[in-house]
């Protein structure tokens, strides 16, 4: 017998009995289903964290300095001359000093933030954009002049709008400092995010801090290609002034875009591991309904062996009706789990694609599942001895 | 045709055996008709399953058309079967979810006969019994005596040389029982196929060239009918 043939007769035993195929294909459906949701949300979800990341520059070079007291360390003058001294690969740099959970008030109104020192060059390495006013000019920072630009999560908090805030007072740790200038909004104004945050002079922002020392410098390297050869200049920098890899950690962009898809193969496997698993139940569940099936067609199956079908006949017909349940399960599930993910990805804000390679997969996986577990019934069919199936009622 | 010699069925069960067939030689010529006749447990249907290459012998060996089939595996049994042999039931034993054209079809299918050909045959065999025009119906759609008739086109589709019915008519009345043993006649006065019919009717077994008795699973008597 062709395997069209199997193929006819099996959609034609299928459709006999529509509500037990359904419920046989369930399992398959489910775990299809989950597969391509599972990985277009996450799929999403990381070019979502990607996004972000590209957005803060992606020539961003991070040197932190945690700094174990004593005196040997670097100026921020020993650090500029040393980037002027490397301006073919170092763009900019400028100090940070990272003030957190600081109180800031205008009038009888306060938030709590977090402060950044910084020099008049962080927005370009960072990739900010000033909506009203400027941001901190060299002056600023040289003069340890009382300015600040914020975000706009302070801005409409503590004064109307970024426009009425533009100018005004900001009492932070009881001195006044002028607003200059207010970002544009990047995150939806909220507390937390990128725009709850206040930008000092560097200088003025090492009195604010635990420990009056700046604890990191931001880089850009001068053109994307270049990161590589400003991080290792930089390392070589540092060593020789501290004889030890151990005091200051250098960290670039690509590194955290490693780390992200590190993370999110993680995540991937495990959920995928996860709908493989009910993957795997579907697969059994094909099994179980087709070992019942086989012993129910027991006196079909004498008949067929009587009409002169060999084992191999016999079998295919079996292993073909498995594959077809289970493929026509992975049709549904599909179709189920493209859908879900559009749905899903709407409903959690996460631009979810089902990929290709997820339903290529999820697919050819069922049409698999269903072979591997119907070769166990279609075996158990074909050695059926003739006489005692054509006996059987 | 058919040749058997010493051939035994023992079924073991725990220490008590059964003899089945107990030392049977038949001989069957082309174009016979030969009954098979004898009491409920006499070894009848495992002489005939023997026949049909459904079972081997414990001992002894069966020529069919000059083939030892004593000594054959699953596949060349199955091979055999497909190619020179054809099955009347007592149940009928059409498969129900398949179509009257679907069931005749079916040894078809498994002697690798392409559509075309599958068609044309079907509808020959559907036409000797008078059951062309029911094609596209369902076994349960039919009464006994109808679903008897395609079980008989399915057996003469593929053309075999030897006919096996096993009570052909035992769940019919009479009446379709007459018709339906009618049709086998036939088949062996106008195609010469070979048929062993098997019955506990003597009515029936006399309607045949030869009867053969079985007592215990030994031959006791062997006779020709005279018409
Ligand atoms: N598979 C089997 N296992 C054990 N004994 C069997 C088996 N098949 C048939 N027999 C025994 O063999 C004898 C002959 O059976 P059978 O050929 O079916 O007789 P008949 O068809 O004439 O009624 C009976 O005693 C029956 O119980
Ligand atoms: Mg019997």
């Amino acid at each position: 017998m062709s395997i069209k043939q199997a193929f006819i007769l099996a959609v034609k035993s299928l459709s006999a009995s529509k509500m037990r195929s359904f419920l046989t294909m369930l399992g398959i459906i489910i775990g299809v289903a989950s597969v391509i949701v599972l990985v277009a949300l996450v799929d999403g979800f990381k070019q979502q964290l990607v996004d972000q990341f590209e957005s803060m520059g992606t020539n961003l070079i991070s040197v932190s300095i945690p700094g174990r007291g004593g005196n040997r360390g670097v100026t921020p003058d020993d650090v500029m001359e040393f980037s002027i001294e490397n301006a073919e690969v170092i763009g900019y740099v400028s100090p940070v000093v990272n003030v957190s959970n600081l109180t800031v008030k205008n009038g009888a109104e306060s938030v709590t933030t977090t402060a950044m020192g910084t020099n008049e060059f962080y927005p370009e390495i960072k990739g900010l954009e000033v909506e009203y006013g400027r941001f901190l000019e060299y002056v600023d920072v040289e003069r340890r002049q009382k300015s600040c630009v914020i975000g706009t999560y302070i801005a409409n908090e503590l004064y109307q709008n970024a426009q009425s805030a533009l100018g005004s007072e900001l009492k932070i740790n009881g001195i006044s400092y002028t607003i200059v200038g207010v970002l544009e909004e990047v995150q939806d104004s909220e507390e937390g995010s990128g725009d709850d945050i206040v930008y000092l002079p560097y200088t003025l922002a090492t009195g604010l801090s635990w420990n009056g020392r700046i604890s990191s410098y931001a880089f850009s390297a001068a053109e994307k290609e270049l990161v590589e050869e400003a991080e290792n200049r930089i390392r070589a920098f540092l060593y020789s002034v501290f004889n030890d890899s151990n005091a200051y950690r250098i960290l670039n962009q690509s590194a955290i875009l490693e780390v992200v898809n590190d993370l999110t193969g993680t995540i991937t496997m495990i959920l995928v591991g996860i709908a493989a698993i009910s993957l795997l139940v579907g697969g059994i569940g094909i099994m179980n309904i087709m070992l019942v099936s086989v012993t129910e067609r027991t006196r079909e199956i004498g008949i067929r062996k009587s009409l002169g079908a060999t084992p191999w006949d016999i079998m295919s017909q079996f292993v073909v009706e498995a594959a077809t349940t289970s493929s026509f399960g992975g049709f549904l599930g599909i179709a189920l789990g493209i859908g879900a993910a559009i749905f899903a990805g709407n409903l959690m804000g996460v631009p979810a694609k089902p990929s290709f390679g997820a339903v290529a997969i999820a697919f050819s996986v069922s049409v698999g599942i269903g072979m591997i577990f119907g070769y166990f019934p279609a075996k158990k069919a074909s050695r059926m001895n003739p006489i005692e199936a054509l006996r059987y009622d | 045709m058919i040749e058997l010699k010493d051939i035994y069925k023992i079924y073991s069960d725990g220490d008590s055996e059964i003899r089945a067939l107990d030392g049977i030689n038949l001989r069957v010529s082309e174009k016979e008709f030969v009954s098979i006749i004898g009491q409920s447990g006499s070894g009848k249907s495992t002489a005939m399953n023997i026949i049909g290459c459904l079972d081997v012998p414990t001992s002894g060996s069966y020529f069919l058309n000059g083939e030892d089939v004593s000594r054959m595996g699953e596949y060349e049994l199955s091979d055999i079967r497909s190619r020179t042999l054809g099955f009347i039931f007592q149940q009928y034993n059409l498969i129900p979810k398949l179509s009257v054209f679907e069931n005749v079809e079916l040894p078809l299918i498994y002697k690798r006969m392409e559509p075309r050909e599958r068609k044309e045959r079907v509808e020959r065999a559907l036409e000797k019994v008078g059951l062309l025009d029911r094609y596209k119906k369902y076994p349960k759609q039919l009464s006994g005596g109808q679903q008897q008739r395609v079980s008989i086109a399915r057996a003469l589709a593929g053309d075999p040389k030897l006919i096996l019915a096993d009570e052909p008519t035992g769940a019919l009345d009479s009446k379709t029982g007459i018709e339906v043993l009618e049709f086998i006649k036939q088949l062996n006065r106008e195609d010469g196929t070979t048929i062993v019919l098997i019955t506990h009717d003597h009515g029936i077994a006399y309607q045949a060239d030869r009867v053969v008795k079985l007592q215990d699973g030994k031959i006791i008597s062997d006779e020709v009918v005279a018409k």
